[in-house]
């Protein structure tokens, strides 16, 4: 059949959220160099986030992080064959534009970077390529879906190595999501307003209990129980930002953080799977952090 | 009956609940299953193989013996499926991609499969097709593959100018696109159809 090649449709909500759907059950790794990238193609990752540094080094470093050097991403693009995403600042959709041109697969919008403006996030349903976006509850999730992102993660509290934030904040939106059920209209309408979040996403929530988008988890988890602990909570899937090559054998950790997702309900296999990895990232107790140095307040 | 969606990774909850609408229509009882580990896909009357990254279902699936249970049953005549990634399984002849990843297809239809035919992210969209048995089709194509060129046995379904795009060999079948993605439910039943007998 000869199709009129001004006939295809790109970027529509469903190719956005049908490509954020490909990556369920999968782990998606944070990398900074093509031999990096190549490491997490060969353990199995679905995708990989290219960035200038990881986290850990963001957060030791201080000053303003900003997206990556394109040549840094291009090298990694052109390295793997799975789908390459990176990270740009909060409302910076000139970054997110070179990104597009660029031809990265997912627009990563976070708060790990510097946020770049205070009041708004980018309108991202004027852009082709997909985003995901860090949530701490049900309302920030909804905002950005209504923003058009088409994947939400946990925003956890990334570069720690400490999963305790993303464990809340899923805990938290799985449990608002739970809450919705069995709620009257009047109600709906009353928590939408609440959590300042549109009434249609709300109401798609609790018909569907579920994010109208995946949902993975992300910020903090840096072992194979890690990941099994964020999927029993309800996770699609899992990134791993610092933990997988700020631990001591990054080929097993990412191979072992792989084979955890896909046995998450197994704890025997998982007991195989954990056996001698090597030291994991070192990480720091949320506790100890001050609450300026916290990422996740960024982007409500 | 019993359809095995294999559920390592990917849009597996699409395709269970595509089949299971597609059961419903069709009058037909049984049940849809996720499977993650061996030894259920050899009680299935169907196995589908959804879409995801192929380079993890590939190794998931190898690791587990799952991949040894497809084989198994499509040489026995049980329908299997392959969307998207699955299409990639499937197939006996990988590029350059397959080979430079180090990936094991499964070797069950005699198809020439080219991953990321159509580019990347942005490269994806959705048309149109016409589908032999089926009709006008919403496809939607995601990073997708396509198969080059098919051996003997394989019959042709869907076109997209020089790219095939849909291909059967008897109880095999594979699509380049995502019928699990909308509300189409015409291939699930097609597929479900082929299962019954």
């Amino acid at each position: 059949m000869i199709v009129d090649l001004k006939k295809l449709r790109f970027g529509t909500e469903l190719l956005k959220r049908g490509f954020a759907k490909m990556q369920k059950g999968g782990v998606i790794m944070d990398v900074t160099t093509a031999e990096q990238a190549q490491i997490a193609e060969d353990a199995g990752a679905v995708a990989v986030m290219a960035l200038h540094k990881v986290p850990a080094d963001i957060r030791a470093a201080g000053g303003v992080a900003r997206m990556a050097d394109p040549r840094i991403i291009q090298e990694i693009m052109d390295s793997v064959t799975i789908p390459v995403m990176a990270k740009v600042r909060i409302g910076h959709f000139a970054e997110a534009q070179i990104l597009e041109a660029l031809g990265v697969d997912m627009i990563d919008e976070s708060e790990v970077l510097t946020p770049a403006d205070e009041m708004y996030h980018i309108n991202k349903r004027e852009f082709k390529v997909p985003f995901v976006c860090g949530a701490r509850n049900l309302g920030e999730a909804l905002r950005r879906i209504d923003e058009g992102a088409a994947m939400i993660r946990t925003k956890g509290e990334a570069g720690t190595g400490n999963v305790a934030e993303a464990v809340r904040h899923m805990r938290i939106i799985m449990g608002a999501i739970r809450e919705l059920k069995g709620k009257s209209e009047e109600e709906l309408k009353l928590y939408a307003r609440k959590i300042e979040a549109p009434y249609e996403l709300v109401f798609e929530t609790a018909e569907l209990q579920r994010l109208p988008v995946v949902n993975f988890a992300a910020g903090g988890i840096a072992t194979p129980a890690d990941a099994s602990l964020m999927m029993q909570l309800g996770a699609d899937g899992v990134f791993v930002g610092s933990g997988i090559f700020k631990s001591e054998d990054p080929e097993r950790m990412a191979r072992a953080i792989v084979e955890a997702v896909n046995y998450y309900d197994d704890p025997t296999t998982l007991a195989e799977i954990s056996k001698g990895l090597g030291e994991p990232m070192k990480g720091i107790d949320i506790r100890t952090l001050e609450e300026h140095e916290k990422l996740q307040t960024r982007g409500v | 009956m019993r359809i095995s969606v294999v559920g390592v990774q990917g849009d597996v909850e699409e395709h269970v609940l595509a089949t299971r609408k597609a059961m419903e229509s069709a009058g037909y009882s049984g049940e849809v299953i996720p499977v993650r580990q061996k030894g259920i896909v050899s009680e299935s009357d169907g196995v589908i193989i959804p879409g995801g990254e192929s380079t993890t279902i590939s190794k998931l699936i190898f690791r587990e013996g799952i991949a040894d249970e497809i084989i198994e049953s499509a040489e026995s005549g049980v329908p299997v499926m392959g969307t998207c990634a699955g299409l990639i399984t499937l197939a006996k002849h990988g590029d350059d991609e397959v080979e430079k990843t180090g990936q094991k297809l499964l070797g069950l239809m005699d198809t020439w499969v080219k991953r990321n035919a159509f580019g990347r992210q942005r490269e994806s969209f959705e048309v149109e097709l016409d589908i032999k048995g089926i009709g006008r089709y919403n496809a939607v194509f995601i990073r997708a593959p396509a198969i080059l060129k098919v051996g003997k046995g394989v019959d042709v379904v869907a076109k997209l100018n020089d790219y095939i795009v849909g291909a059967v060999q008897k109880n095999l079948l594979a699509f380049a696109f995502h019928p699990e993605l909308t509300d189409d439910i015409r291939i699930h039943r097609l597929f479900l159809d082929m299962a019954k007998r």
